[in-house]
């Protein structure tokens, strides 16, 4: 039964992890395309994206509080060893999660039309691609062994822990596709036919940077010693799920041309999920890796097995109401009629 | 300043935010259910409107409340990772169902502000209260966290190991209960002044007065019952405190010498060094009532304690005393009110009630810091109490006094826009919604 219980709360753990990159990716992604608009188009490409996020917003980034918690309350050696050496680059993306949104917030309840927009676009835009930026380099950190529990040095223990090429490319990358996720979610709310082909093209345009991004990761990788070739490849589920990431890409690209928005989000998240399965796979059930020993594992980092229990019941009863609520909101939101008069 | 200090700096100065933004988050939605419950009832605008205003105050705050809150959960580790290491797996309870309710607040959220003549009226209604319940039961469930904090339950500490955890029983430690009623209803007095001296300065401007007269008389309804009911929870609080942290309420009430027939001790300045309160007003034996329900029992003085498991005495009596005198004045202006509406008085006319109204406005929020002090200055040096020490749990990293530095200028800046934010939607009343007098 305990062992059931562990494995309901890290399948909530990658659940959550996964539909914060997802959901929470594309929320940081209309903020990218916002950031890369140009001046002219930056009003409307603000107006879709209003309507296509707003009623989600709040509950998107949602995902990223359970996974901290399920973080800190089942395995907390892991979260505190993050907290201490990962310190900097969580601080900078809190502050970008502050920064964000608020300023989102801020620039649609403000009474008063005025200047204040500019800070608050400005904010909202600049915090967009931070926060992810920051995320990827916490992800890549976490896997790339660079933390190191042993360290005396400052630099060494709190800043070459995260501040490295692969690390900063992974942040890249990240910032991308979420760049591309929300690409691929707006076309299907644009109500114009000019709106819908804009953000194809950006979805194309993100399509191709994040396709170079990855290049990037794994040149990074090679630079800094990184198996990552090996964690791809080394093992046949992550093989087959990279090859399918890869073949949907040209499945996607001929659903750009189609235009078929279904389909296109379908694939876009089956691409983001067959990576995250990828790689977690060859990682499992290692969590973080640490430098010159072994790393931080959730089976035997884990908390006590009434915590574990209490916690799995506590996720299970949360889904319940949880889950229909959020697909009840996407739905409601999702269709394209128009409102009802009272 | 050291790193030490610097990180109970920042953990102080992110709780003394969060706290305001979220006690009002957690308050207004109820509110603006009611406006709208009299809206959909009586079909006047006017409440309409007042519903719509208060929604964008409701989305401000939740915003801000969110964010500072995922700032909370980050910082328990990034500050205090050794404390997290022990205590996360013990008193996670209440954050792992705290996280269900505000991912519930969350969605019922997004219903609200964008489901206005969407839905079924009272089905948008309806996800409108769902905002306030869930809101109020993620603040019953994070001080239900705090309060394990001051009264360690659900494990046994045995050679320095926590052993058979139990996290159910953590969360319903002893002081859970005593805590969040006392927030709760902090929570709900500090919204409701603040809110309704708003309304009241208006009035007094005569601005849109239907509008913010209507406002106005919710508000301060909700205001007064808390005021009211607080002394009640405050009192079984000392009861509490005085029960499992004998020393906290020593601090608190400045009382150094173990003693029968304790005198209760009005002001004064507390002088650590000899144990003594100067230029203070005593009343003989009302402690031992208040702590005990007694005048005679005995009440254990700080001169039972060792000084290194002292709290800072001056800071506890002091924040003490804030707390409890600006509730007695919320108090007394609540008893004025409901005086004036059960003779029927023509309250509206009479300008120095709206103006102690307006008076009112930060003292619910200045009692709920001193509150706030009291609980956690009153709780060193310790973290968990009796257990773990502060100082034991801090960060490694050095340099946290940047970090409180950076933390420091973000609040700072989110609170003055927030100010002019809420100025602005005051202001603009007349303009935005279609207002008749």
């Amino acid at each position: 039964m305990n062992f059931v219980m562990l494995y309901v709360v890290m399948a909530y753990l990658w659940a959550s992890i996964l539909l914060y990159v997802l959901m929470g990716g594309a929320d940081f992604g209309a903020g990218i395309l916002e950031f890369l608009s140009t001046r002219k188009s930056k009003d409307q490409t603000r107006r879709v994206m209003y309507r296509a996020i707003g009623p989600i917003w709040e509950a998107n980034h949602m995902w990223l509080i359970i996974a901290i918690v399920i973080l800190f309350v089942g395995f907390p050696v892991i979260y505190a060893t993050v907290s201490v050496y990962l310190h900097i680059p969580l601080t900078i993306m809190l502050l970008g999660i502050v920064a964000r949104g608020t300023a989102f917030s801020f620039r649609n309840y403000d009474a008063v039309r005025d200047k204040m927009q500019t800070v608050y676009s400005k904010t909202f835009m600049y915090s967009s691609v931070i926060t992810p930026l920051f995320l990827g380099i916490i992800a890549g950190s976490a896997v790339s062994g660079k933390i190191d529990p042993q360290a005396t040095h400052f630099l060494d223990a709190y800043i070459f822990s995260w501040l490295g090429f692969f690390p900063v490319s992974v942040g890249i990358f990240t910032v991308t596709i979420c760049g591309f996720l929300a690409a691929i979610f707006i076309i299907g709310e644009t109500k114009t036919e000019a709106e819908r082909q804009r953000f194809i093209q950006k979805a194309k345009h993100m399509s191709l940077a994040a396709i170079a991004a990855a290049g990037l990761v794994l040149v990074a990788a090679h630079q800094d010693n990184i198996p990552l070739v090996h964690w791809l490849f080394g093992n046949p589920v992550s093989v087959i799920c990279v090859l399918l990431a890869a073949l949907s890409l040209i499945w996607m690209w001929i659903s750009l041309f189609r235009q078929s928005t279904q389909w296109l989000r379908i694939i876009a998240g089956a691409q983001i999920t067959l990576l995250l399965v990828a790689i977690t796979y060859e990682h499992y059930p290692v969590l973080i890796n640490l430098k010159d020993t072994e790393g931080l594992s959730l089976l035997t980092h884990k908390g006590s097995d009434k915590t574990i229990r209490s916690l799995a019941v506590a996720l299970l009863a949360g889904s319940v109401f949880i889950l229909p609520a959020l697909f009840y909101l996407l739905y409601s939101f999702n269709r394209q009629e128009e409102p009802v008069e009272h | 300043m050291d790193d030490f200090i610097a990180a109970r700096s920042q953990m102080a100065l992110s709780l003394g935010f969060h706290i305001i933004f979220s006690c009002i988050g957690m308050i207004m939605p109820f509110f603006m259910a009611v406006a709208h419950y009299k809206w959909l009832k009586s079909g006047n605008i006017v409440y309409k409107n007042v519903t719509r205003a208060w929604s964008r105050g409701v989305a401000i705050f939740f915003a801000t409340g969110a964010v500072s809150g995922t700032v909370l959960s980050f910082e328990l580790g990034l500050l205090w990772p050794e404390f997290m290491k022990h205590a996360g797996p013990i008193f996670g309870m209440p954050f792992s169902l705290e996280g269900t309710a505000f991912f519930i607040e969350a969605i019922a959220l997004g219903f609200y502000l964008y489901g206005w003549d969407r839905f079924n009226k009272w089905f948008h209604w309806f996800t409108g209260v769902i905002v306030g319940v869930s809101g109020l039961a993620s603040g019953i469930l994070v001080v239900a966290a705090n309060a394990w904090m001051n009264s360690p339950a659900g494990f046994d500490y045995v050679n320095g190991q926590y052993l058979n955890i139990d996290p159910i029983a953590a969360m319903f430690n002893d002081a859970w209960f005593s805590q969040a009623l006392h927030m709760i209803l902090a929570a709900l007095t500090a919204t409701g002044f603040a809110v309704a001296g708003v309304h009241a300065l208006m009035i007094l401007k005569r601005k849109n007065v239907l509008f913010h007269t209507k406002a106005f008389r919710i508000a301060a309804v909700f205001a007064c019952a808390g005021a009211i009911l607080q002394p009640l929870s405050g009192d079984i609080s000392a009861k509490d405190v005085a029960k499992r942290q004998p020393v906290k309420l020593a601090a608190m009430e400045a009382h150094f010498k173990t003693e029968e027939k304790a005198a209760l001790i009005l002001g004064g300045i507390p002088d650590e060094q000899r144990d003594t309160v100067h230029y203070a007003l005593k009343i003989p034996g009302a402690l031992s009532f208040l702590a005990h329900g007694d005048f005679k029992t005995s009440v254990t003085g700080l001169d039972a304690f060792p000084r290194e498991v002292r709290p800072p005495v001056a800071i506890t009596h002091y924040a003490f005393q804030v707390m409890v005198g600006l509730g007695m004045i919320l108090l007394l202006i609540a008893i004025f009110y409901f005086f004036m509406l059960w003779r029927k008085r023509k309250w509206l006319e009479r300008r120095w009630l709206l103006k102690l109204f307006t008076a009112a406005i930060p003292l619910g929020f200045i009692a709920v810091e001193a509150g706030w002090t009291v609980t956690e200055v009153g709780r060193q040096p310790w973290i968990i109490y009796g257990i773990m020490r502060t100082r034991d749990a801090v960060t490694p990293m050095p340099g946290i006094v940047y970090s409180f530095y950076i933390f420091t200028a973000v609040y700072f800046s989110l609170s003055i826009i927030v100010i002019l934010l809420l100025y602005r939607q005051v202001k603009m009343v007349g303009k935005l919604y279609d207002v008749t007098g």
